[in-house]
């Protein structure tokens, strides 16, 4: 029996349509336009002026504030402005845009191929490291590293749970690092684990990869205390409070932390680039994206440079982008962002573009609630959607608090469920807006 | 042209309308059986209510509500052929069953809004309506006859429970009707008295447990259901042989197996979380007993589920699922 996490969660079929594409580089844009913001938190200060030249890896964006991260320039080039620019929503954010000329990195960046296992580093310098190389969550929170790993903290921490997980369907950026750099993943644990004292670590991979469940257990068994945990396939098994559940049986409490139980959850793609940042002395100014989608031909796995704009990762990927396609998402089609301004740059937490069809871009049309259960049987954290939704309708915030509403992960296992086709994840985002409105200011 | 939306960007193409129609699929062995019992009465009595219930729900939505009509999401032929499953086949019903449908749509449904909104199971509604209006009709039973030996035979005596509550009644025991109770084969297959729908306890099953892979409905309600009836009538059996009928028969007889598995489990009118799904079906199966021995009618499912119903919001209310994070 695999492991998995404890109520709801729903099988939406995986459609994993690139896992057998190799990890390809994107060629390199004429401009990047680098936001300042890719990471929760404040935005990072801009250090540059325009025609300053810069090379890749070199510091651009300074993270000063308490929640913030640093931001490197992802070419080498001639900075031309230093101005907002409209983010996939369509707001404004500020940016830094590089006219890219040359490839040439920075001499401190470590290219070689090889392999670097041993880390001589001391635990306070790891984190510091990763500070300094801008570490973002890269599961799609990004929330900045180097705070979640906080050195000060005292609570004892006994578990680093890495998430393989990738429940989001069509996404396969992650299982390709997993099968493709095994081995650095396995390296950044282990450092990671030891430079903050943890005893034990685990990574999480549903049964739908078994190439790279079985090539991590081999690598794996390598290193002291790290185990590799296959799941059960089920969305949204990735979501951290499902997969902290799901490897320790430990359910974080309402509205605390995974510290909280004694854990730390990172991505296996924020692994990754803690290897390169420790071992490598590579910033973080690239990531993999998966381009796919049912109506494309082609499927890739792009190492992509953050600032690239999507348009061109789109259309390098599939050409013209053909009038049959009804809506392009940042991320996973369970919980991404549908892009409004394609020429938007890529960012840190962008971890997919998927491409869908017109016939799947339309939501049906939405019917009375028949009371089925249906959402109430999906909802991973034992809510009732239902209930929330006629709540929200009628502008009683205080009962959908009372109700917990703040416990909903967004997941959107309740509105994928409904019989009806009630945007339920919707009016509860709607509704946690009003009630965190609601709340006295901490 | 690009869309925007909030995610979740996929569905899982589930729908009422689907949900309804796994129903009538559910359905469809026990009016295969009726008919091959009862004859074209049977059909008669069954599309007379579907074509009824669509109708009137048509024509109040089209003309009270003055709203595009819902007909097409399929509730309205569940509810007509639940109604038509709850009554004889004699042919006096071919004209009651248009005042049950009319009950059941315009009070039991329309008038609360319509599908969703119903805090009564509509078929019910619409069959208790009758049983109270017309007692004799409703009480009327055709013996279901081999499909092989030919027409359905003239208008015979009591269902197997009424029976059995006439006897006791006069001072009786259950030991002297025994020898008149149908056999286990008959009830299995279908060759005793009763209503269309529930005079096959194999058809019946069949559908449930079509419901059940099907996803319609969860085992909750049928088995808690079932299993008071069965706990309650037994714990009667073994104080008395004489004066309670054994749970076997309980369960076989009359509509508790219709009930569990197609009357009970309306989402509508039933509790959502599972445990509140597990108080309701226990509440029908202890009621039904309850009803069948001490009151006044010998069949007590339907009284049972509409009292359940009625306490549905509250069980909602008292018994929430429970949370990930408490």
């Amino acid at each position: 029996m695999l492991k998995t996490f404890a109520i709801g969660g729903i099988h939406p079929s995986d459609n994993k349509l690139a896992a057998n594409q190799p990890i390809e580089y994107l060629p390199l844009p004429q401009q990047v336009v680098v936001m300042m913001s890719q990471h929760i938190g404040a935005p990072a200060v801009s250090l540059v002026e325009p025609g300053d030249k810069v090379l890749v890896g070199q510091l651009i964006g300074e993270g000063k504030a308490f929640m913030s991260a640093n931001i490197h320039s992802p070419v080498s080039g001639v900075v031309t402005k230093v101005d907002m620019c409209r983010d996939i929503a369509g707001m404004p954010k500020p940016a830094v845009y590089i006219n890219v000329e040359g490839d040439e990195w920075l001499s401190t960046i470590d290219r070689s191929p090889e392999i670097k296992y041993e880390c001589n580093l001391d635990p306070s310098q790891v984190f510091d490291k990763i500070k300094e190389m801008g570490i973002v969550g890269l599961g799609g929170a990004t929330f900045p590293t180097h705070i979640k790993y906080a050195a000060n903290d005292d609570r004892n921490i006994d578990y680093l749970i890495v998430n393989g997980v990738e429940c989001e369907p069509y996404l396969t950026a992650d299982s390709r690092l997993l099968v493709e750099h095994a081995t650095e993943i396995c390296i950044a644990i282990d450092i990671v684990r030891q430079a903050r004292g943890i005893a034990h670590a685990a990574i999480g991979i549903e049964a739908n990869k078994p190439e790279a469940i079985a090539l991590m257990t081999q690598v794996a068994g390598r290193f002291e205390s790290l185990e590799v945990v296959p799941l059960k396939m089920k969305y949204p098994q990735g979501a951290e409070k499902q997969l902290i559940y799901a490897i320790t049986h430990r359910r974080v409490p309402s509205g605390k932390l995974p510290i909280d139980v004694g854990c730390i959850i990172s991505n296996a793609g924020t692994m990754f680039a803690i290897y390169e940042a420790l071992q490598k002395n590579k910033p973080l100014f690239e990531r993999v994206v998966t381009v796919t989608g049912k109506g494309v031909k082609t499927q890739h796995n792009y190492k992509v440079r953050v600032g690239t704009s999507i348009k061109s990762l789109v259309e390098f990927s599939i050409g013209e982008i053909p009038g049959s396609v009804g809506k392009i998402i940042s991320g996973g089609p369970m919980m991404g962002k549908a892009i409004f301004n394609l020429d938007a740059p890529t960012t840190k937490g962008m971890g997919g573009v998927l491409i869908m069809n017109e016939s799947e871009s339309v939501r049906q049309e939405e019917t009375t609630c028949i009371r089925c259960g249906k959402c109430l049987n999906a909802c991973p954290m034992g809510l009732e959607p239902y209930l929330f939704s006629a709540l929200v309708r009628h502008e009683r915030y205080a009962e959908a608090r009372q109700r917990n509403i703040l416990d909903c992960i967004e997941c959107g296992s309740c509105a994928y469920s409904c019989p009806a086709h009630k945007p339920l994840t919707s009016e509860i985002r709607l509704g946690k807006a009003k009630v965190r409105a609601m709340m006295p200011k901490k | 042209m690009l869309y925007v939306s909030d995610s979740p960007h996929i569905h899982s193409a589930d729908s009422t309308h689907l949900m309804m129609w796994h129903v009538f699929v559910a359905m469809l062995p026990m009016f295969v059986v009726s008919i091959l019992f009862f004859g074209l009465s049977a059909l008669i009595i069954t599309l007379t209510s579907v074509v009824c219930c669509c109708l009137f729900q048509w024509v109040i939505e089209r003309f009270v509500f003055h709203r595009p009509s819902m007909v097409g999401d399929g509730s309205a032929v569940v509810t007509g052929m639940l109604l038509a499953f709850n009554v004889p086949a004699t042919p006096s019903m071919y004209w009651i069953i248009i005042i049950g449908a009319l009950v059941s749509m315009g009070i039991g449904k329309m008038a609360f809004g319509g599908l969703g909104h119903n805090p009564f199971n509509p078929a019910l509604v619409g069959r208790v309506f009758m049983l109270i209006s017309f007692p004799v009709q409703m009480t009327t039973w055709p013996v279901a006859k081999q499909w092989i030996s030919g027409q359905v035979d003239a208008m015979t005596g009591p269902t197997p429970l009424g029976l059995i509550k006439e006897t006791i009644a006069n001072g009786g025991t259950i030991a002297d009707v025994s020898s008149q109770l149908p056999s286990w084969g008959s009830y299995v297959l279908g060759s005793m008295g009763g209503s269309l729908g529930e005079v096959s306890a194999l058809a019946i099953i069949a559908g449930g447990v079509y419901l059940l892979c099907c996803k319609v409905i969860t085992w909750r309600i049928p088995v808690s259901f079932i299993g008071a009836a069965f706990l309650l009538s037994g714990l009667l059996w073994l104080v008395d042989a004489d004066m309670y009928l054994d749970p076997l028969h309980t369960l076989l007889s009359g509509g508790l197996l219709l009930g569990a598995f197609f009357m009970a489990t309306d989402m509508v009118t039933s509790p959502m979380s599972h445990s509140g799904q597990l108080v309701f079906g226990i509440g029908c199966g202890l009621l039904t007993v309850v009803i069948r021995t001490w009151g006044a009618y010998p069949e007590g499912v339907s009284f049972a589920i509409l009292l359940m119903n009625a306490v549905t919001p509250l069980i909602n209310k008292g018994f929430r699922p429970k949370r990930f994070s408490a």
